[in-house]
């Protein structure tokens, strides 16, 4: 065998240009990308040291690590920073930056310097976000509940709500940015029906930033001037209604739900028909539904008000309501299914984590309807079911597509490939580590152990030290890929364009791709997910 | 002399035609965003005029009317002047662009003039709301919650105010350096459309919080 000669490399967009200040005033939506990716990537480490305090506290049940006050802290600045630091941004504005202009057949984003700005926004509100964690932290919980959040609470409850404010901007200059492209930079021929489902659930989460995010603004703003001046905008000893702020707060924060999840379905559907050799089965049905997820978010917020003392018609509306979102998501649980039915299927990571997302977004799922039911919701309301289904959803959904998303564009992001064999190890232990971590909990919330507390009674420690003992594995599945990733960045050996042989304008381009994505501009002429058409080209091959 | 339109062009786009819809859609889309969060203000404003009616209507007693509706007037010569720069704008009438931005510019600080005036009126009156906030009506604490969106929905209003006026600045130095022709004048037409927002704001601003004081 004859060593490759290393031949006079094409630049591409890392080799492009060099230094520092080539990176942080950089417009390539790739770059900002991995700006983000850093950026993203950190503070997930950092909302996961709160978990793993919190763990470690719920193995006894007297308080034996941490004060009850220190307590409170850490399960709101966990939450703060996993949802609006971690969850939101994470794979919109890394994958889907990195994605979406090269699927769209584009040379950038509409607007590049509106991305970078996005960027720098985001980074001033974590700053301040984290400023106000190592002042003395927050301790209303993630979702600044008033009255207490407003009267009572000690904490730097407004640096965070400042800090949350400013993050927003830079989610809806995200969501702008991304429909302004959907619609205007496709390539020639690249017709709605020709756009990958990424794309489609790209559009769909972008509706969302752009129509619920201002909505929580507002509610901040509120929440902070009614601090500052003590007028008592949600005081009722002052005429205000508290509950009108758990009106205003889940207006947004269930549709961030799905600004959460979508992308995950998002990635999921790229890497499920790769893997199987199959076209997408349903696409219209699943790039609709995906539209149809958006608009009813915004129908649903009452659920969480059950027992807030809303109306009993209002709530019988909401739970039905809730009911009917989960239409659209088993529509495409269906359609991913079907996909997989009788594909020839290879067990590569991203595929591993692909069907782990949908069976723990099953699982996450069907226990939201448990919750949209009226009766079961009082019995479990607050406890550590709840608990369970969110994490399901944002954790086995969210996290698993994320890390799966990450394997699948690897190649094209990096030029690499990565340790397969020990990739797939840690799919594995991320699946099974999750599990361990969750699944008790749901019965912890059965059971009757209410969130939020530092200390319980006796009979529920083995399944919190099974919980505990899941999340220390859980902690070295998610820290081995940051490891391994890093290291195959560096010394793996280089991809080729297309090293899973999948559809996707970005595979027609060579990894890493050059700095304004193709040679020439693209030209689609045929329907997404053609894996027949390409089965019959590699037969021929 | 190179072509105006194509000097413009921006790398990731093919056509100027392309870019100028691209940007057109980026401003809709941001007023989307604006409606909404406007939107959330006027909810929560609808909610408390139900639940305390009275405190309300005291409230809005204390606006004058008289100000209030010459600031409307204002602002909707504001909107006629954009409406006529945009027009001279696609004429290429540079000169009567550059007038059009500055009456617009000028109007515009006149109308914060009025309004900051205004404020100044009711912190003296005692109605700003916080613990200078005074009234000796049994509705006190309606009156202060009407002051507190009186004073969060328009002072919102006026940060838009200051922030066209920093736009047509800006398009009024564009205008002078000599960027718009004609072909290229698409930054005027986004700027309008902004602009004309945040004046379609103000009218519902002006029917909520002076006009029901009208009836007492
Ligand atoms: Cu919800």
């Amino acid at each position: 065998m004859i060593e490759a000669v290393p031949v006079e490399v094409e630049k591409n967009y890392l080799t492009e240009k060099q230094g520092v200040l080539s990176w942080f005033l950089t417009t390539d939506h790739k770059r900002i990308a991995i700006l983000y990716t850093v950026a993203v990537t950190a503070l997930f480490f950092l909302g996961g040291f709160f978990a793993l305090m919190m763990r470690l506290e719920l193995l006894s049940p007297r308080n034996w690590l941490v004060s009850a006050e220190t307590y409170n802290k850490l399960f709101t600045m966990h939450g703060i920073i996993m949802v609006w630091f971690f969850l939101i941004p994470s794979i919109p504005n890394t994958l889907g930056n990195f994605v979406m202009p090269m699927a769209l057949g584009a040379k950038d984003l509409a607007f590049p310097k509106l991305n970078l700005l996005s960027w720098y926004v985001f980074m001033f509100a974590a700053a301040v976000t984290v400023y106000a964690l190592f002042r003395g932290g927050v301790d209303t919980g993630w979702t600044f509940y008033t009255p207490f959040s407003t009267s009572y609470s000690t904490t730097y409850v407004v640096a965070a709500a400042v800090g949350i404010f400013i993050s927003g901007f830079s989610s809806i200059l995200t969501g702008l940015n991304f429909i302004a492209t959907t619609h205007k930079m496709r390539a020639p021929g690249l017709t709605w029906y020709r756009l990958p489902i990424f794309v489609w659930s790209m559009y769909a989460t972008s509706l969302i930033l752009v129509l619920a995010t201002p909505v929580l603004a507002i509610t901040l703003l509120m929440v902070a001037v009614e601090r500052i001046f003590q007028v008592g905008i949600f005081d009722p000893a002052l005429g205000g209604d508290p509950v009108l702020f758990q009106h205003m707060f889940w207006f947004y924060s269930h549709p961030a739900v799905y600004i959460m999840v979508l992308p995950a379905m998002a990635v999921v559907s790229e890497i499920i028909p790769a893997f199987a050799r199959k076209p997408l089965f349903g696409y219209k049905a699943v790039a609709w539904s995906s539209i149809a997820i958006a608009t009813l978010g915004f129908l649903v917020w009452g659920h969480h008000m059950f027992t807030a003392g809303t109306s009993v018609y209002s709530a019988m509306v909401f739970s039905f309501l809730s009911y009917c979102i989960a239409v659209p998501s088993a529509i495409k649980v269906f359609n991913w299914a079907a996909t997989i039915y009788k594909g020839s299927i290879s067990w590569d990571t991203p595929m591993l984590y692909a069907i782990g997302f949908v069976g723990l977004f099953t699982i996450g799922g069907m226990t939201g309807l448990f919750l949209a039911a009226l009766g079961f919701d009082v019995h479990v309301q607050d406890t550590y079911f709840v608990v369970a289904h969110f994490h399901y959803i944002m954790v086995g959904g969210t996290v698993m597509a994320f890390l799966g998303g990450v394997h699948y564009w690897w190649p094209k992001i990096s030029g690499k490939m990565y340790p397969e064999g020990l990739a797939r190890v840690c799919a594995i232990v991320v699946f099974l580590g999750f599990n361990l971590t969750f699944f008790p909990q749901f019965v912890l919330g059965y059971l009757g152990m209410p969130r939020r507390y530092a200390a319980y009674p006796e009979e529920f420690q083995f399944l919190h030290i099974l919980s505990t003992a899941g999340a220390t594995i859980l902690g070295v599945g998610y820290v081995a890929p940051l490891l391994y990733l890093l290291w195959a960045w560096k010394y793996a050996k280089p991809a080729t364009s297309n090293p899973w042989r999948a559809t996707g304008l970005e595979w027609k381009t060579p990894s890493p791709p050059p700095a304004h994505n193709f040679e020439s501009t693209p030209v689609v002429n045929t329907r997404p997910y053609d894996y027949e058409a390409m089965k019959e080209e590699l037969d021929l091959v | 002399m190179s072509d105006p339109v194509a000097l413009e062009l921006r790398e990731q786009f093919a056509t100027p035609e392309q870019q100028r819809e691209t940007a057109s859609a980026g401003m809709w889309i941001f007023l989307m965003t604006e409606v909404l969060m406007f939107g959330a203000l006027f909810s929560a404003y609808t909610v408390y005029r139900i639940l305390h009616p009275q405190g309300f209507a005291l409230g809005s007693s204390e606006m004058d009317i008289l100000l209030g509706s010459i600031n409307t007037a204002i602002l909707l010569t504001t909107s006629l002047m954009m409406a006529f720069a945009e027009s001279n704008a696609q004429e290429g009438n540079e000169r009567w662009l550059a007038i059009c931005l500055i009456a617009v510019m000028l109007l515009g600080a006149v109308f914060l003039y009025v309004k900051f005036s205004e404020y100044i009126e009711h912190y003296h009156e005692h109605k700003a709301p916080g613990f200078w906030f005074e009234d000796s009506s049994p509705y006190a604490n309606n009156v202060q919650l009407f002051f507190v969106f009186y004073f969060i929905m328009t002072g919102l209003h006026a940060v838009h105010m200051i922030i066209g006026i920093g736009i047509m600045a800006f398009l009024l130095f564009r205008t002078w350096v000599g960027s718009f022709s004609a072909q290229y004048h698409t930054p005027i037409v986004i700027g309008g459309l902004y602009w004309h927002f945040v004046d379609i704001v103000w009218i519902f601003l002006y029917a909520i919080f002076y006009l029901p004081g009208l009836h007492r």
